[in-house]
């Protein structure tokens, strides 16, 4: 048997981290937990814990079925903690985000297209959420999602609320 | 470019070469590496021990130089000017740099690499692997020169151009193509996403599993590149013991730890003094300011996400002041 355990972190069971400071103020850190914001947030709030420029890794607690999703460009998602199924459809031009736009959209209805198929992740799996389809996550089981996406409407912004001060 | 590598002959004590690149000059022995400069008041030289110079000259090869600032200890180290590159002794050194002891000299990108790996390959011998944890490899780096260890410092950093897995992107680590679990990642679970495509979608509906990616890393502190959303790219890497460098930032960049821990000293970037310890467990996130240096700790082999934006105008922007140093303002 290894003598190595590897440590992973899951809604119900995370410890955070700290920030020893010598000459410099944590919020320059902007650090936060995953597992915490994603405990504390509604049903597939695409929460900001990271953001370079346009750039964002938005942490979402995955419980129920999401809306459906597009976006112009493509993104991923990184199952954290739980099970979570992504499906896909191939919808048309009158659905999709703009082109060259930034960012996820909620389609205001129901996708038209075909269907393209879906996945199913666990922890540690990861998802390619291509351009211009739309996609609905379904949790099998509560959990966390990363999501490697621009800025868009669907970003909530809550620093305060979630960071090391 | 055609580049000639200024290197010695073999030192009839030791078997090593030594080299130089502009005003400066290498040389080694059983233990040590000198690194020799001439400062406004004389000569200077600054030593190593040659295990911690050949694992940090391995990542600054292998990561092309990086971005911007790759320091080998608290005096001598890399920036990138990604075309050219600096290589300077003290001058991010408040002492040095204050008494007037340092030097930093431009190259043009191809020249220095090549002498980079001159000097890597000459001075690694058999059984010494810079890229491996002290843990998995043998201290074959001392004593005088024998053999090389080629396959281990030609290895090419993995850079997908989409995500990893897709049709003729970087593959998916598995036994069959080399890369086995690494012994601290025996309990990590291998397996795959269920996929479900349609046909016609199999280049669309895709996904694998990172953290068994990772678990099969054959390197430390060496990040690859496994989804790309326009400039935000995914940097993930498995850390063990010490980060061999000291990375200076020149953009922010972000560290989302995946599992167990790390420790990291935060450096003022320009002068090398404390600014603050950040200590991250699994789930944390944190950014590291573009005006800081930071070295990282593994007590235990761990999945580090490395987060990193390649828009080709932060640099200046940054260097203008033009946006802030700090990520975010709350």
């Amino acid at each position: 048997m290894s003598r190595f355990e590897t440590v992973f972190g899951s809604l119900d069971n995370y410890e955070k981290g700290h920030i020893e400071i010598i000459n410099d103020k944590p919020t320059n850190y902007a650090f936060s937990n995953v597992f915490e914001v994603a405990a504390k947030s509604k049903p597939y709030e695409k929460v900001a814990v990271g953001k370079n420029q346009e750039n964002l890794i938005e942490a979402i607690r995955a419980e129920g079925t999401s809306p459906w999703y597009t976006c112009a460009h493509d993104e991923f998602a990184l199952v954290m903690d739980g099970e979570v199924e992504v499906h896909f459809i191939d919808i048309g031009q009158d659905q999709r985000a703009p082109a060259k736009s930034e960012g996820n959209v909620t389609l205001k209805a129901d996708p038209n297209g075909k269907t393209m198929g879906h996945v199913v992740l666990k922890r540690g799996h990861q998802a390619l959420l291509p351009a211009n389809a739309a996609y609905q996550f379904r949790a099998r089981k509560t959990g966390v999602v990363l999501q490697q996406a621009l800025a868009g409407e669907n970003t909530i912004y809550k620093w305060k609320d979630i960071c090391l001060t | 470019m055609n580049v000639v590598v200024n290197a010695t002959n073999a030192s009839n004590k030791t078997g090593y070469k030594s080299f130089e690149l502009g005003s400066f000059k290498f040389r080694r022995d059983e233990y040590f590496v000198y690194i020799e400069w001439k400062s406004k008041k004389g000569p200077m030289t600054h030593y190593m021990s040659a295990d911690a110079f050949l694992r940090a000259m391995m990542r600054d090869v292998a990561w092309g130089f990086f971005y911007y600032q790759v320091n080998f200890d608290h005096v001598f180290g890399t920036n990138n000017l990604y075309g050219q590159v600096e290589m300077f002794a003290g001058s991010f050194n408040e002492t040095f740099k204050s008494q007037g002891l340092n030097l930093t000299e431009t190259f043009d990108t191809p020249v220095i690499m090549e002498t980079f790996k001159a000097i890597l390959a000459d001075w690694t011998n058999e059984g010494f692997d810079p890229f491996a944890a002290p843990a998995e490899t043998t201290n074959d780096w001392l004593g005088p020169k024998h053999g090389n260890n080629m396959a281990a410092i030609n290895r090419e950093r993995q850079v997908s151009r989409r995500m990893v897995g897709l049709p003729g992107d970087t593959p998916v680590r598995n036994d069959g193509n080399g890369y086995p679990v690494n012994r601290a990642f025996a309990d990590v679970d291998q397996s795959q996403p269920e996929i479900h495509a349609e046909k016609g979608y199999e280049s669309q509906v895709h996904g694998f599993n990172l953290f068994a990616h990772l678990s099969r890393s054959d390197v430390t502190w060496n990040p690859s590149v496994t989804s790309v959303c326009k400039s935000s790219l995914f940097c993930p890497t498995s850390e063990e013991y010490i980060l061999p460098i000291k990375h200076g930032n020149d953009r922010v960049e972000w560290f989302l730890q995946l599992s167990d821990y790390i420790l990291w000293d935060v450096e003022d970037k320009n002068t090398g003094k404390p600014r603050a310890k950040v200590v991250m467990k699994a789930g944390d996130i944190a950014a590291m300011p573009a005006d800081i240096r930071h070295q990282g700790y593994s007590p235990k082999r761990s999945m580090l996400l490395v987060w990193e934006n390649t828009n080709p105008n932060i640099a200046k922007l940054h260097a203008t002041n033009a946006i802030p140093v700090y990520p975010v303002e709350f």
